[in-house]
């Protein structure tokens, strides 16, 4: 188990470099001036010159990746261009935010897609199974960002159980702040959550046709312990796959959903950014919200080989 | 009394293209400490009787007739009584071994479930139960085996674990549903002299399922040949195979190899293929592959002959088939 | 093969429901594209203050917005901005994904190596990320969002491609080909491509629907299209300030989107069922 976590762990590391590489020579190569943005058309040749120097952006390349990365390492994002202030202050601010809406997402979707794909299974080719699906099946189509606008038009301007919008702050308490997360968390959840439980359906249907279910019947246990102690952790296997792959569509649905709620996490945060030219507050950012993806999918890696034995044993 | 007595045992199913027979009022019995073996092709209701018994059919499926355990039925039994049944007064072990283990949990989680659903044995009890059950189907190492994922363990070892679980609270009937097919053949007997040496120690009965007839000849007590879904010949082991009398008897004896055959000798085969459930002929069953057959083969269902008080054949050529050898009927 | 048995395939068609459904709605897809390029029931530009906030009428089915334009112009115009966008972003992902994979799949080794780690580096970045990134240097606007939805469209294909190419390649008619001394350049085009393909067409369908999804959000966010260019992504950014005025104006756009997504969503599952009975039945 080690070597197997050893092994990960390495591919972690080469693969977080790599993203860092690909994100710093993307800024690099592609046109844009720093200096110039920041101090506008009218600046003269000296002024940027000097700007230039000061950001250090006259040093070659591989010298400027290595400063920002060593940087990184000790919490260090530099100075915000637009704003004046260190880059980290800004980002840890709108993580708080960020990292509890996507959390409360994922489990949200998790326990929709549990709760339609388990019931769609059980009751396979009946009434409820199709409607279920054909819900799903609509729920995968329809743009998160839309369906958090109905959502505001339902619940906050009709009914108004829950604010239009904007978030009051961590210290202001915990429970007006998950009220205020809960829509934006239900407009991602909905269509993560359909697509997972259309593969949890599948999945759950696959596994009760394996011979190892018969067994499990065969020694008396009832229909439901069945379910529970033999099919659902291998019916799981393929879910937790997509799940990781979802983590990352569900990160970056963050990013548009935060900007229709106008709330202060890593994307208004970052297309604040874009419309400031602060490149250096995208790249860090950029880079923070890839480095989450990775992580994902290393834990997913992980997990993988906690359900299921046989890979192991396949690594070692 | 009686401890398995199956009467008019008919299974229909479902299927997209309409209901299928796959059984038709088949009728056995079983006493305590007995043998019966179930022979026939694949597709002609051997597994399905031994599911049926099990009550885990599928659920599109119909069943009729009575499945009595010392008197009482079966089928009219609830889910809840069914499941304190299965693995705890019947047991049933399975054709793919590869597959019939969870890959998930260890092979010590696994014998040690039955033990804990029926017996109430607790964590360090049913481990204790599992390591002797190990130890008893010939699983060296048990101490180190039982850790083990199915994965880790050879297709005859996976076998072996399946009769640990299935033994694992002394059921009173062992079903066995092709029990050494998938494995290879070095193994093959090692695993039916297993499964007859646990019987015979715990003096239950053992219905073993097979498409062989010489495992059958060699394992059993009583016989049952099936062919589409009905019992062809029953009898006593010993009475039958002194004379094979059925035409499909015939012809399974004649498609076995046998001993001395010499490598150039060609295996007699039975002309055709099992008889599609979907459309059964209303005589018998066999008549489109029969050599005997004749015109009233297919428009009637052929009555059951008791040659004697062990030995049953239901044909309507009953004289023409009594004497002949497999040799004559098949080439 | 029973793939180029055109009665089969034609019965296959018939009998896929999903196929029908997505095909008939896609069709009405690109039926709104192609009127709206010459004809549209009012104008989707021209701004007439007095006729703004228009309720839905004979002249005005679904009404007007706060400039007084003809909402089912604005919609039926989106349509082609979301299926240019769509059709260059996939194909910029279509060719040169493809490419990769089968070069991948025929040169193997190091070549191989080399194009699967660089996809698994381009996974950290899904299309908004990408789109972000790109746009934080080039500025908004309809190209950089077709650029970067298509650099994301790049490892998905090339992935899939060199997969199922892989698979091929073992195969006993590729290894007689190769027997008979036909280069591998020969091959990946006479064997691999043709049977590849399938899998190929429903994944581009599925990625079509993707790319509508991700321009939608793009220009939500004010990444994409940029006005006067009606985009439905547009038409729900103006909407949503409009909420309390006119919440209308939020529900068609979004439900134009989500109605040619679920197309498209449609259409590739009844692609799979039609081109590739043998997939279709794994689900």
């Amino acid at each position: 188990m080690s070597i197997f976590i050893a092994k990960r762990l390495l591919t972690l590391i080469a693969t977080l470099i790599g993203a860092s590489m690909v994100i710093f020579l993307v800024m690099e190569i592609l046109p844009g001036d720093p200096a110039l943005v920041i101090l506008g058309v009218e600046a003269t040749d000296e002024m940027v010159a000097a700007l230039t120097k000061e950001l250090g952006l006259d040093r070659p390349a591989p010298e400027r990746y290595w400063t920002w990365i060593s940087g990184l390492l000790q919490g260090e994002m530099g100075t915000s261009y637009a704003y004046k202030v260190p880059v980290w202050e800004l980002v840890e601010g709108a993580l708080w935010i960020t990292i509890p809406l996507a959390i409360m997402s994922i489990i949200l979707s998790i326990i929709l897609a549990l709760i339609i794909g388990l019931y769609a299974a059980a009751h396979h080719n009946k009434a409820g199974d199709v409607a279920l699906m054909g819900f799903s099946q609509l729920g995968i189509s329809v743009p998160n960002f839309w369906l958090a606008l109905l959502l505001i038009l339902l619940f906050s301007i009709q009914l108004r159980w829950f604010p239009a919008g904007g978030f009051p702050g961590w210290n202001e308490g915990f429970f007006v702040c998950i009220v205020a997360l809960l829509l934006p968390a239900i407009s991602l959840a909905t269509v993560v959550g359909a697509i997972l439980a259309r593969i949890t359906r599948s999945s759950v249907l696959e596994v009760y046709r394996e011979d190892y279910v018969r067994t499990a019947r065969s020694k008396g246990l009832s229909q439901r312990a069945t379910l529970w102690l033999h099919v659902l952790r291998n019916a799981l296997i393929p879910v937790l796959t997509v799940t990781g792959i979802q983590f990352s569509a569900l990160l970056t649905g963050t990013v548009v959903v935060e900007n229709v709620f106008h709330i202060p996490g890593l994307g208004s945060l970052v297309l604040k950014a874009i419309n400031n030219r602060d490149t250096i507050v995208v790249e860090n950012v950029v880079l923070l919200l890839a480095t989450m993806v990775i992580m994902t999918n290393f834990v997913v890696d992980i997990l993988y080989a906690v359900v299921d034995p046989r890979l192991k044993a396949h690594d070692i | 009394m009686t401890l398995l007595d199956v009467q008019d045992l008919t299974i229909t199913l479902a299927t997209a293209e309409g209901p299928a027979r796959a059984v038709r009022d088949l009728s056995f019995s079983l006493e305590r400490g007995e043998t019966l073996g179930i022979v026939g092709e694949s597709g002609c209701g051997k597994s399905m009787t031994a599911l049926a018994l099990m009550s885990l059919l599928p659920e599109r499926s119909n069943t009729e007739g009575k499945i009595l355990l010392e008197s009482e039925d079966l089928l009219r039994f609830s889910e809840k009584d069914l499941c304190n049944i299965r693995g705890n007064r019947m047991a049933m072990i399975f054709q793919e071994p590869m597959t019939s283990l969870n890959p998930v949990h260890t092979i010590g989680h696994q014998v040690m479930e039955p033990l804990r659903l029926h017996k109430g044995l607790d964590k360090d009890a049913a481990h204790a139960e599992a390591l002797r059950l190990l130890d008893r189907v010939g699983i060296p190492n048990p101490k180190a085996r039982i850790r083990n994922y199915p994965h880790q363990l050879s297709g005859g070892q996976r076998q072996r674990v399946m009769i640990a679980l299935a033994l694992s609270c002394g059921p009173d009937i062992l079903i066995a549903d092709e029990p050494t097919t998938a494995l290879d053949v070095t193994i093959q007997d090692q695993i039916l002299e297993l499964i007859q040496n646990l019987v015979s120690e715990d003096g239950m009965a053992l219905i073993l399922i097979s498409h062989d007839l010489g495992v059958i000849s060699e394992n059993t007590d009583k016989v049952l040949v099936m062919y589409g879904g009905s019992a062809v010949e029953t009898g006593r082991t010993d009475k039958i195979f002194g004379e094979l009398t059925h035409p499909y008897t015939l012809g399974l004896f004649a498609a076995m190899p046998k001993l001395g055959m010499g490598r150039n000798a060609r295996l007699a085969t039975i002309p055709g293929v099992v008889p599609d459930l979907m459309n059964l002929p209303a005589g018998c069953t066999f008549f489109d592959r029969c050599p005997l057959a004749s015109d009233h083969c297919r428009d009637a269902s052929p009555p059951v002959h008791v040659l004697n008080p062990d030995h049953a054949v239901a044909c309507h050529n009953i004289d023409d088939a009594r004497g002949k050898k497999s040799e004559e009927l098949y080439l | 093969m029973s793939n180029s048995d055109p009665t089969s395939f034609l019965n296959r068609c018939r009998r896929s429901r999903s196929f029908l459904i997505g095909g008939v709605m896609t069709g009405f897809l690109l039926l709104c594209a192609a009127i709206s390029l010459f004809w549209t029931p009012g104008s989707a530009y021209d701004i007439v203050i007095p006729d703004r906030f228009l309720p839905p009428s004979a002249e005005h089915w679904l009404g007007t917005d706060q400039f007084g334009r003809d909402i089912v112009s604005m919609l039926m115009t989106g349509t082609q901005n979301s299926i240019a966008v769509a059709v260059v972003a996939v194909s910029i992902g279509l060719i040169i994904g493809v490419s990769l994979g089968l070069l991948a799949a025929a040169k193997r080794g190091w070549t191989e190596e080399f194009i699967m780690r660089i996809s698994d580096f381009s996974f950290a970045f899904p299309a908004i990320l990408s789109a972000i990134m790109i746009t934080a240097i080039l500025g908004p606007g309809g190209v950089n969002s077709i650029l970067a939805i298509g650099l994301y469209n790049i490892p998905v294909f090339a992935r899939l491609t060199r997969g199922s190419a892989n698979a091929i390649w073992a195969r006993e008619f590729v290894l007689a080909a190769r027997a008979a001394g036909k280069g591998k350049f020969r091959i990946t085009f006479e064997h691999i491509l043709p049977n590849v393909l399938s899998i190929i067409i429903v994944q581009a369908t599925i990625l079509f629907a993707i790319a509508i999804l991700a321009e939608a959000a793009l220009s939500y966010l004010g990444l994409g299209t940029q006005p006067p260019h009606p985009s439905w992504g547009r038409m729900l950014n103006e909407a949503q300030s409009l909420i309390f005025l006119d919440p209308w104006q939020a529900v068609f756009p979004g439900l134009a989107i989500a109605t040619a997504v679920f197309g498209l969503n449609l259409l590739g599952d009844g692609l799979r069922d039609v081109l590739d009975p043998r997939l279709s039945r794994k689900r």
